[in-house]
């Protein structure tokens, strides 16, 4: 067990999660004193010694399922012993993972015999009617047997099966059918005469209807996290936990390369943000407050002497008052880089109260301004919608072009660049061999305090391909490689 | 004074000679933790009383973390409750310093005791006025000193300075308090530790590594649907039900605060004093303004759960 624990502490050391070795003996001390059997309270109390943070459960859950499935109540599912099993169902159907196309033959259980497609679809529907969680749990064992296709050493990590998994039992479909049944069954109990009083008298409301919607979506949800341990398992049980772990390993939302990001990262890359923004702001607003001290207050001082019988014991001093930096960000929303900057907008007016001013432009070969967006508006996330919808930034083609979008600015806004306004650019300067414009940069950089250019892509990737960065980089005072939240937090906290 | 030693010595002697016993365990397994809490009306998860269990049983402060209103300073008052223990509560805030959290010299009493008895040799003196006697102690050491159980919660643990962090540090790892003049102070008892933060800044690597980490979420719909049941007298199943859920379906829209427990509580509660029985858009639109705290956020609320027609 403790070899196990300590291959599960590296394993989490390797994702990122940071795990010192007093945490690693507390966790040792954990399984002394809580019952091995119960898997979820090991759980528990692990996570509780092991991580320290909450934005990095996910990836502890992903690592636990991964180390400690086959210790777990599966055990008997995915070991080699087809016939002996203590589960009833889809014994048989379940084990030797792999053989690509064989027939998923579960006997009993969940009533699926050799179940055609037809049956496990109405088997799903009726399992997520009745929210059984063992029936949930049939299906998801069925549906990977049927669907998912799975190879015995094929190096893929667990995603490719479960979206052909999913995409086989099209969730959607099922969704809707389920609304249906379900206002077909209200309005039919309407005709009965001692119909349930908790059901509605006309039809599904509104409402109501939402609601159900909401609950069925939870059940699916719960449908497809069941479908992605039991391959898991399955992926376990054929190459071994740490080989797989490395596969399927998920980055904390901190490292998420924001370029490349699924759209589940990007909503916990959403999610992470706004906490984000806002231990910024309060650090920057306390490194403002301390920190240095300003010459005596001498009026201040003698207040306070008074209580000492005039005697200055304890000489005050005024606060500081250090100007506040003026941001102009100018962000290219083209496509490639579009969430990038979208976050990077979000996050300098979450704390737009750390500067004097900020004011933001977006370019694609157009360039528009967008800090009237942000103004008046509590929620960053509304500003930034608006931003896709309303900016005006194509001009001809719709395809970055630095040059024209530069060209512009300088023109139009120029002149309101003064020596207190720190610029923040914005993209990866892939200019689709336009003409860069780098002689704005240069002008820019001799009339504002700093010039940063900030890039998404990775520093390798730098001036190959369409890529000119290089080229502005002459003028900047930094280009700094943006990839994650992290690098971009970093960023941020030093410019304030 | 017969015997050689000062004053000073002797004290010190009295203080340190009580070691911390890891004394008797206080919960027998989980799931008591988790049955003993629902008793005071504290419904637990998984993770919230085997963290509790695992807490009592290292004998380590518990740090929780978690969205505001999810019962976290609830969690420590109910576990005090459900041991029997004294609750010393110290509310942090920034420019809270040793003074206010651990200990004081008491310098008015500590003056007056020099003016009264101006005879005495400075050694005496000495002795006398850094004595148990001239102590103020604050939560902190009060719960170390104490030798009934104590239950200790260091609320909002966040809003401190990084630098006064480090204060706790010897506590919580040690169960002590050095105090220069004195000696060190250690516990007769372990207390449980509790520590709440609402993530408004990192905490130092220094701190979590002396504490358990249990993060509050959100609960899930059964669970709420509990809570509900047990906290707010009156309420019918269907209502309960009917109230956890419409909570979830606002919490997965995207505001800018989502509807905390207490807030659901408050909730269901003016839903019973206004009589509902069933739910309806309309009155959930009039009554939003429990739930939600921002302007933005209600209308949007709003708009989903009435405007969301028959589009599917």
């Amino acid at each position: 067990m403790l070899d196990l624990l300590t291959g599960f502490v590296a394993e989490l050391r390797a994702a990122g999660i940071p795990v010192s070795l007093t945490e690693h003996l507390d966790a040792a001390e954990t399984l002394r004193h809580v019952p091995l059997e119960d898997r979820e309270a090991i759980k528990y109390t692990l996570g509780a010694s092991l991580v320290k943070s909450s934005t990095h459960w996910p990836a502890y859950e992903t690592a636990f399922e991964i180390y400690f499935s086959m210790r777990g109540p599966s055990y008997s599912i995915t070991g080699e012993d087809d016939e002996s099993g203590p589960e009833s169902e889809d014994e048989e159907g379940s084990s030797q993972p792999g053989q690509g196309g064989r027939q998923g033959k579960g006997r009993g259980g969940g009533g699926g015999e050799g179940m055609t497609p037809e049956e496990l679809a109405d088997m799903l529907y009726k399992a997520l009617l009745s929210s059984n969680a063992a029936m949930v749990q049939a299906v998801a064992r069925q549906a990977v047997d049927r669907y998912a296709g799975m190879e015995a050493g094929r190096p893929v990590g667990g995603t490719y099966y479960l979206y052909r998994t999913l995409r086989n039992l099209d969730l959607d479909k099922v969704m809707d059918r389920l609304i249906e049944q379900a206002r077909q069954s209200t309005s039919s109990l309407n005709d009965e005469p001692g119909h349930d009083p908790g059901s509605p008298d006309v039809a599904l409301t509104p409402l109501e209807e939402r609601l159900l919607r909401d609950e069925y979506q939870s059940r699916i949800d719960q449908l497809r996290k069941e479908i992605e341990s039991e391959i898991r398992r399955r992926l376990v049980a054929d190459r071994g936990s740490e080989a797989l772990a490395k596969s399927i390993r998920k980055p904390l939302p901190e490292d998420i390369d924001v370029m490349h990001a699924t759209r589940d990262e990007l909503v916990a890359l959403r999610k992470s943000l706004a906490p984000l923004s806002r231990k910024l702001a309060v650090r920057l607003a306390r490194k403002r407050r301390h920190g240095r001290k300003g010459p005596l207050d001498f009026r201040s001082t003698m207040r306070h002497a008074l209580s000492t019988g005039g005697v200055p014991m304890d000489p005050k001093f005024r606060y500081p008052r250090p100007s506040k930096p003026e941001i102009i960000v100018i962000a290219d929303i083209s496509g490639s880089v579009a969430s990038f900057a979208r976050f990077t907008l979000h996050l300098v007016h979450a704390i737009s109260s750390q500067f004097s001013k900020v004011r933001s432009f977006v370019f694609i070969d157009g360039i528009d301004e967008v800090t009237s967006f942000f103004e008046g508006v509590d929620d960053p996330t509304e500003a930034v919608h608006r931003i896709n919808t309303e900016a005006d930034v194509v001009w001809v083609d719709g395809h970055s072009d630095y040059g024209h979008a530069l060209t512009v600015f300088w023109e139009r806004w120029g002149e309101e660049i003064n020596p207190k306004s720190s610029i923040l650019l914005l993209g990866d300067a892939r200019n689709n061999y336009h003409s860069t414009g780098a002689w704005v940069i240069k002008e820019m950089k001799a009339r504002a305090r700093h010039v940063y250019w900030l890039n998404p892509e990775p520093r390798a990737y730098w001036d190959s391909g369409d890529s000119v960065v290089g080229e502005y980089a002459n003028y900047c005072d930094e280009v700094v490689e943006c990839r994650t939240l992290r690098q971009l937090e970093r960023f941020v906290g030093e410019l304030a | 004074m017969t015997s050689d030693t000062t004053p000073t010595e002797r004290a010190r002697e009295e203080i340190t000679s009580g070691f911390p016993e890891a004394g008797a365990p206080r919960f027998e397994s989980i799931d008591a933790v988790r049955a003993g809490l629902a008793g005071v009306q504290y419904l637990a998860d998984d993770g919230i009383s085997g963290v509790v269990y695992l807490a009592d049983r290292l004998a380590k402060p518990v740090l929780v973390e978690g969205p505001a209103g999810t019962g976290k300073t609830e969690l420590a008052k109910s576990v005090a409750r459900l041991t029997g223990s004294r609750l010393i509560r110290l509310q942090c805030y920034e420019g809270l310093d040793e003074s206010k959290a651990l200990y004081e010299w008491n310098y008015k009493k500590q003056l007056l005791r020099i003016q009264a008895d101006s005879g005495q040799s400075w050694q005496q003196l000495e002795d006398d006025i850094f004595s148990e006697e001239f102590l103020l102690t604050r939560p902190l050491l009060e719960a170390i000193k104490s030798t009934e159980p104590v239950v200790l919660l260091i609320d909002e643990i966040d809003r401190v300075e990084l630098e006064t962090e480090a204060l706790l540090l010897e506590i919580l790892s040690e169960y002590q308090v050095s105090i220069p003049e004195l000696g060190t102070v250690r516990a007769t008892q372990i207390p449980l530790v509790f520590l709440t933060s609402n993530n408004t800044r990192e905490l130092s690597e220094a701190l979590k590594r002396r504490c358990l980490y249990l993060h509050i979420d959100y609960p899930q719909l059964e669970r709420e649907r509990q809570i509900i049941e047990t906290r707010v007298p009156g309420i019918s199943q269907a209502l309960a039900d009917q109230v956890a859920r419409i909570v979830r379906s606002i919490r997965s829209l995207d505001l800018k605060k989502a509807p905390s427990v207490s807030e659901t509580l408050d909730w269901a509660r003016t839903l019973v004093v206004l009589g509902v029985e069933s739910i309806d858009a309309e009155q959930a639109k009039d009554t939003l303004h429990i739930l939600l705290k921002y302007r933005s956020d209600i209308d949007r609320a709003a708009k989903e759960l009435a405007g969301l027609d028959t589009t599917g």
